[in-house]
């Protein structure tokens, strides 16, 4: 039943987006021999939908920048329950692994003498994000993977883990097993270490920015493997996706049209980001619109507009305008960029010179013309905070031999992650993971596969097809269960939660993983996407499990974390993180683990940034 | 827009295929995408297709719409005619693996044996290099390439010809043009051009130019430049009367 063709690497990167690609590549400059499965075709990553840019303290448009402001905008966006060390390390050195890029041969936006540009978003003091136009992502995977080929990495496209494989004793991970999507075969894949880097689990909702293949793999993988997760409660929802039409839903607009001088406006035509303005932002937010537009046109006086505020503020300030009636016809509010001609000539071009995609994704989809009449957008389910629990410097989960890296580890973004940290949070994490693995796998053998996992695995995954076919004794459509589940997390676990929808949602749950054990699907292994979502289901179903679980622990609200019957931040959960675990009869436990205390160097940092 | 809409799918492998249609509800701003995985959700769910972004972004879901190569994610239903039915096929210069998905591994192989970017040593004694914004606006261009194939697939070399042995296709040309025309890149390509890459053999009939979803002017941009390149270096009589000299 499993190919009798083993594949044996040092290093094994489960994922080819940036984080994959990045640790691949460093684990094999270390020297290890390195394989990365990956679910799609090389190249088509979900990295590949960040538009606005990678933030890195360069300097380069605004020289009062460093990695000292980076972090302290860091922990302020993220309400200091991140992990300090994951963030210092990151402002630190983001700016190296940028310039690396563009040695790759990564082609950047400039400066007028000839540097990489730079420009604002949303919670950065400075202008820090390196881009090119609004398809910022789309550059770093291509010159990822153009750079990466080169290495002697083999890249095994199309296939999907079913599951880690632990050594003998269940100490370490020391392997994984696949399916392939061409012919439905089963590969073991052993290596010395295994680096997760397998991006979010948007598709637990139904309003998503998320591709297809966002369905929490690496979470679930490592949660079964006896790793921790940590912080599942913190979601974020991207303040702005398009609302209009309905199949397009939830596809992102970048910040960057805010960055580039777009306001939020209601149906009265009110800039309503002037209404509410939290107090640790005050000082540095413009309190008029003259004030807030030069900032968006490089004045370093000027402090910046309030659609650059954190985007959990931002979100749920849209919500309160929809709630309250003061939506756009659609359900959503109106973000307009077509008023700076009031500002500038040849406002036309330039807006489809600095958003490029976004005048295309409307003209295209919508039939809008962004350079003339405003866009509809809304909130949709972007980015997972949480993940798994690794170690700062290193990247190694809980469970040793296995590395996690990018949207899937957790850690640097605490409650809420600016715009712009993701991409440059994937390069420099991505790379420590690589370098770390490698060492790793210096220091430890292959490893033998205990027991009879891969028989299990491979047992379980064919269940689907050996299941009754009729619908009259109980047969269910995977497709139909994702969509229930979906709409469940929107409804009960969405932008705002209270405890009673929380807790329908974990009773909820409970029936959908029973639906979920009565999943039928046709056809045979070739190529067939109804078996592949109903495997993706079991990820989905434990994901959202520990998002419901760590969402209803913590009573307090904070960041992307809204709680309707705890508005407000308590400190007291300011000292501490939400672990999950798969407990010893496999149920899931969720315990608080206290955040280590900052070193006085860093606290000096953050008080000199006040 | 309401009501329903019919597709013919070409479903089946390389043992044999043959059109089958379904009928979907359709709404307002549909895209075929959006009817292609309904009829996967709700009528046949082992309909092999391949997306991943839904925005015109990743260039996964390419298939040949009414006979065009086109994204089914970009191609809304109002646009096209829904009186008779919508067909829907893979791409037909890659061998077929199931229903709408191709194997497209060759396209893989073939950058891979083009020569990587090479840079000049860095301009500054920080290890940056200083660009202006005029020389790299034309490389942009070809690098907003999504990777769809759509190129490689309406080009008659690889479509009908089958010369992919010999042709690396205009998705490919766009690459070398890229890297060719960085302004930091030192590497020589013009002699794997003539030869092993093969731009002699468009003679630039413009169709990748007319199906690339990224609007990028393939042919007159990238293509036409190189083979200019080539024609100077390799057939200019004048040069070559003076390297003769030069011996």
């Amino acid at each position: 039943m499993v190919d009798s063709q083993e594949f044996e690497y040092d290093v094994l990167v489960i994922g080819a987006g940036g984080a994959g690609l990045r640790a691949a590549i460093e684990a094999s400059a270390e020297g290890c021999s390195v394989g990365i499965i990956c679910k799609c075709l090389l190249g088509k990553a979900h990295t590949v939908m960040a538009e606005g840019g990678i933030a890195a303290a360069l300097g380069n448009v605004d020289d009062r920048d460093n990695w000292k402001v980076h972090f302290s905008d860091t922990m302020r966006g993220g309400q200091y329950v991140n992990n300090w060390r994951m963030a210092e390390i990151h402002a630190k050195e983001a700016p190296e692994r940028v310039r690396e890029l563009e040695a790759w041969g990564a082609v950047f936006d400039r400066t007028k003498d000839g540097r990489i540009l730079q420009r604002n978003f949303g919670g950065h003091k400075y202008p820090r994000l390196v881009h090119v136009g609004d398809r910022t992502g789309l550059e770093m995977l291509r010159t990822l993977q153009d750079y990466g080929i080169h290495q002697g990495i083999e890249v095994h496209m199309e296939r999907t883990v079913v599951r880690l494989l632990k050594d003998g004793d269940g100490s370490r991970v020391c392997g994984v097993i696949v399916y392939d999507r061409e012919k439905g075969r089963f590969q073991v894949f052993r290596a010395k270490a295994v680096i997760l880097a397998t991006g979010g689990i948007g598709q637990a909702y139904q309003i998503t920015s998320n591709s297809w293949d966002c369905t929490g793999d690496g979470h679930s993988l490592a949660y079964e493997a006896g790793a921790e997760l940590i912080d599942m409660e913190f979601i974020q929802f991207h303040p702005t996706g398009m609302v209009w039409p309905p199949s397009v839903r939830g596809i992102l607009v970048t910040e960057g049209v805010r960055g580039e001088g777009g306001i939020l406006l209601n149906s009265e035509g009110r800039r309503f980001m002037f209404d509410e303005i939290p107090d640790n932002y005050k000082h540095q937010t413009a309190d008029n619109p003259e004030e807030g537009w030069r900032y968006t046109q490089g004045d370093k006086e000027a402090r910046r507009p309030p659609e650059l505020l954190t985007r959990d503020h931002t979100a749920r300030c849209i919500v309160r305008e929809i709630k309250e009636g003061r939506g756009s016809p659609h359900g959503g509010v109106f973000l307009d960029i077509a008023w700076i001609k009031e500002k500038i000539s040849h406002s036309e071009e330039h807006i489809k010179r600095k958003l490029p995609s976004m005048y295309h994704q409307f003209k295209q989809l919508a039939g809008i013309d962004i350079t003339r009449e405003p866009m509809e957008v809304g909130p949709t389910t972007h980015y997972i905070m949480g993940g798994i629990h690794v170690d700062a410097d290193t990247q190694m989960s809980t469970v040793p031999g296995l590395f996690a890296c990018g949207e899937c580890a957790a850690g640097i973004n605490g409650a809420n992650r600016l715009g712009g940290n993701s991409l440059s949070d994937l390069l420099v994490l991505g790379k420590r993971a690589g370098e770390y693995a490698a060492d790793f796998a210096r220091e430890n053998n292959l490893g033998s596969i205990g027991g009879e996992q891969v028989e299990e695995a491979v047992e379980m995954a064919l269940e689907p097809f050996g299941r009754d076919n009729d619908p009259q004794n109980g047969a269910e459509n995977p497709y139909s269960i994702q969509n229930d589940l979906q709409k469940l997390m929107q409804h009960n676990v969405g932008i705002v939660r209270k405890e009673e929808e929380i807790q329908c949602a974990l009773e909820k749950l409970d029936l959908l993983k029973e639906r979920a054990s009565r999943v039928h699907v046709p056809g045979n292994r070739e190529f067939n996407p109804g078996w592949h979502t109903a495997l993706d289901l079991n990820h989905l179903l434990t994901i959202s499990e520990a998002i419901a679980h760590s969402a209803l622990e913590r009573k307090e609200s904070r960041g992307a974390h809204f709680r309707e019957d705890f508005p407000e931040k308590n400190p007291d959960f300011g000292q501490c993180n939400y672990v999950t675990i798969k407990g010893p009869e496999g149920n899931m436990l969720v315990r608080s683990e206290p955040i280590p205390e900052m070193p006085e160097e860093l606290k000096a940092v953050i008080k000199e940034m006040e | 827009m309401s009501g329903k809409a019919a597709f013919k799918i070409l479903r089946g492998t390389s043992q044999g295929v043959e059109f089958e249609q379904y009928e979907t509800p359709i709404s307002e701003g549909m895209v075929v995408l959006d009817a292609v995985r309904q009829i996967q959700a709700d009528q046949i769910p082992d309909l092999a297709c391949r997306w991943n972004c839904k925005a015109g972004k990743c260039g996964s879901c390419s298939a040949e719409i009414n006979g065009i190569p086109r994204l089914m994610c970009m191609t809304r239903l109002a646009d096209l005619p829904l009186e008779k039915p919508v067909s829907v096929e893979p791409m037909k210069a890659f061998p077929l693996i199931k229903d709408l998905t191709t194997d497209v591994s060759w396209n893989f192989h073939v950058k891979k044996k083009i020569k990587p970017f090479k840079p000049r040593p860095p301009d500054a004694s920080d290890g940056t290099w200083r660009i202006w914004q005029e020389d790299i606006d034309r490389v942009q261009e070809f690098r907003k390439c999504i990777e769809c194939f759509l190129c490689q697939d309406v080009c008659h070399v690889l479509r009908e010809h089958r010369l992919q042995s010999e042709f690396i296709g205009p998705r490919f040309l766009v690459h070398v043009a890229g890297l060719e025309m960085h302004p930091l890149d030192i590497e020589d390509r013009l002699e794997e051009l003539k030869t092993a890459y093969g731009v002699g053999y468009c003679n630039i009939t413009k169709c990748c130019t007319k199906v690339c979803p990224e609007e990028i002017t393939i042919t007159d941009n990238a293509i036409i430049p190189l083979k200019e390149r080539v024609v100077d270096r390799f057939y200019d009589p004048l040069a070559n009367l003076l390297r003769k000299f030069k011996k």
